[in-house]
């Protein structure tokens, strides 16, 4: 049996301010993880990651990244998409502050 | 210290103007990120976890309190209030916005600062003993030559695409302060028969195949430092490895090699680069060296010291461990420590900053200092001095009596911030020095050097902390190697692992476990953490950590 596909997001860095972004489902980039649209297939993952990379003046560095969809959203499966989505451990900064 | 020629500003200004239009261009859609990303790194800006960061350079880690106070305006103006700064005597702003850079070079300029290869595969900022000039055990001040090599670097034709990026680093002292044993290119300032002349080292460096440099020249007279050096990166710029990113440091080349290979193709290349340079160096040299004059130091008593020294316990602890000698009569360096118990090493705000600034100005003849282990130093105080500037920092949190303590630890910013991490460095600083803090026997403990990296590129310097911590990423979860006996001084030295690393919540209890067994082993309190190790070996330290079974072995071993 092929490995099953684990749940992705498309997420990236905004160009002006660096910060962490994400794909919606409608297009347009959020700020938070939970407004992420979260994509089960393979094939759309990659097709919406084609399109989100032709967008430059507005992303830097997109990827797809691991996640387990929950109820309240997408949620990280490793560490560090956890960190990108909250913000540093040792000050209260980046979208932990905007919460 | 060393001001800006006209041409230096009109450069620097020419760079700002250059990387203001890139960026617009940037903006507009007219560049790619791979057009833009080689442009932006030589301007020393990253795009990181979270944000973009901009790396600004503190040549040879000196700065007076104008850059300083400026450095402080950035802090409150442009980003989140502080600052970071690093192991390379950079300062690093970690929430700058891309639109924001332009301005905030501009702002540097004008007090002759820049972040100008900062980053990229280029010649990186030469940094030095941070005591230059003011201690009391070197042959010659070993910032004029560093400004020297600064010049020589700046924009080098042949130098800004190398295989990787190139470090160097110079101490003017026996005693080693700037880590030169681990840079790409190491320089101690040193003196035959009446002349000053150089002991040149390369192939030093940590990361993921750590090397102690070796000496390939004893003594390079002052007229043939550049062409020497100039010949040394340009044997390697041919040589190193552009196949394999992994490969491609000079350490590696000298590892490969060999360093009698590597000293002939050296001393053939000297030949051609020696035919290039005609004395203007050495021009340049002098004037550089008389912007580098001491101070005028006073002689006044030192009573006020010795009262407080006497009456205040507060001030005794930090003057016993913050304090080193100088030269001068009568004048002491001050450091400054940036690791408050439970603080994130190497912040300071943009309060904080103005307060370092307005002390240099006030007591310390307007100078300041940023050490390799995220400290900063008042370099020339007058011991009369002292209490009132120990108050003053008391009072902004800028007192802490901790230098070269267990808790005066080197932390990368970790993956809290930096996209290479593959585990937080900063959280585990933080409970060390808030544990030991607890625990109240940091002073008994006595010299300790803690050193942390959030990845194997070791910009922590892991591996020459006498305790080294490296953070890896085991299978989705953070786990921390643990190396001892590692040292960054003359008598550098790689840490050697302990065994299987720890996960986050292991650290601290493993590193409780460590200074156990030091304060068991040790023969007296004067024997300090590495003297014991060197002396025991590992093997009374693994049966702490893992037990009876695996210390045995390492006593085998």
């Amino acid at each position: 049996m092929p490995k099953a596909f684990t749940p992705k997001v498309v997420t990236a860095n905004a160009l002006l301010e660096g910060d962490v972004i994400y794909l919606g489902a409608d297009d347009t980039w959020v700020r938070d993880l939970a407004d992420a649209e979260i994509i089960t297939d393979e094939a759309i993952a990659q097709m919406r990651l084609l399109d989100a990379q032709s967008r430059a003046s507005e992303a830097v560095g997109v990827y797809l990244a691991d996640m387990a969809p929950t109820d309240s959203g997408p949620e990280p499966t490793h560490f560090r998409e956890a960190f990108r989505a909250t913000g540093p451990s040792n000050y209260s900064h980046g979208k932990q502050e905007r919460a | 210290m060393y001001s800006y020629t006209d041409f230096d500003a009109a450069f620097v200004a020419e760079r700002n103007r250059q990387f203001r239009a890139q960026v617009e261009r940037r903006i507009a859609g007219n560049l790619t990120e791979d057009e833009f990303k080689p442009l932006r790194l030589m301007n020393g800006l990253y795009l990181q976890l979270h944000a973009y960061m901009l790396r600004v350079a503190i040549p040879y880690g000196t700065l007076n309190g104008a850059q300083m106070d400026t450095l402080a305006l950035l802090a409150e103006k442009w980003d989140k209030g502080y600052g970071h700064f690093t192991t390379r005597q950079n300062i690093q702003y970690n929430w700058p916005e891309l639109r924001d850079i332009p301005d905030m070079l501009d702002a540097l300029a004008e007090v002759q600062m820049h972040a100008i290869q900062t980053s990229g595969n280029t010649i990186r900022n030469v940094t030095a003993d941070h005591f230059a000039g003011a201690t009391a055990d070197e042959v010659a001040d070993p910032r004029p030559v560093a400004e020297l090599l600064r010049q020589w670097s700046t924009d080098h034709p042949e130098f800004q695409f190398l295989p990787r990026k190139f470090k160097i680093a110079v101490t003017g002292a026996e005693q080693d302060r700037a880590v030169i044993k681990a840079h790409d290119i190491g320089i101690q300032v040193v003196e035959k028969d009446g002349k000053i002349g150089y002991r040149v080292l390369v192939g030093g460096g940590l990361g993921r195949t750590p090397m102690i440099g070796k000496e390939i020249a004893s003594f390079v007279p002052q007229q043939e430092l550049l062409p020497y050096v100039e010949a040394v990166v340009s044997v390697w710029n041919l040589l190193g490895r552009r196949d394999n990113k992994y490969k491609a440091r000079i350490k590696i080349t000298v590892h490969e090699h060999g360093i009698e290979d590597i000293r002939a193709r050296v001393d053939a290349r000297f030949e051609e680069t020696r035919k290039a340079f005609d004395g203007t160096d050495l021009a340049i040299f002098d004037e550089i060296k008389a912007q580098f004059a001491a101070p005028a130091f006073r002689n006044a008593p030192e009573d006020d010291f010795t009262a407080a020294y006497d009456a205040d316990p507060v001030f005794r602890a930090w003057a016993d461990s913050n304090l080193s000698a100088h030269k001068a009569p009568g004048y002491a360096i001050a450091q400054i420590s940036l690791k408050a118990h439970g603080a994130t090493p190497g912040d300071a705000t943009a309060e904080q900053m103005r307060v370092m600034a307005q002390l240099a100005r006030d007591f310390g003849h307007d100078e300041l200092r940023i050490t390799h282990e995220q400290n900063v130093v008042l370099p020339h105080v007058h011991k009369s001095d002292l209490p009132q500037v120990h108050k003053i920092l008391k009072a902004h949190g800028l007192a802490t009596a901790n230098i070269g303590k267990i808790s005066d630890i080197i932390a990368c910013p970790g993956m809290d911030y930096c996209a290479l991490a593959t585990a937080r460095s900063i959280p585990i600083a933080q409970e060390i020095a808030t544990r030991f803090d607890e625990l109240k026997i940091e002073n008994d403990i006595g010299e300790l050097k803690i050193k942390i990296s959030g990845c194997i590129n070791a910009c922590g310097h892991h591996h020459v902390g006498h305790i080294g911590i490296l953070g890896l990423d085991r299978a989705g979860v953070e786990n921390y190697q643990i190396t001892l006996g590692g040292d960054a001084t003359e008598t550098a030295a790689i840490g050697e692992r302990t065994g299987p690393g720890f996960p986050a919540e292991g650290v601290v209890p493993a590193i409780e476990r460590i200074v156990e067994t030091y304060m068991k082993e040790r023969t007296s309190p004067e024997e300090t953490f590495l003297q014991t190790f060197r002396r025991t070996g590992m093997a009374p330290f693994k049966t702490a950590l893992y037990g009876e079974e695996a210390g045995k072995k390492a006593r085998a071993a």
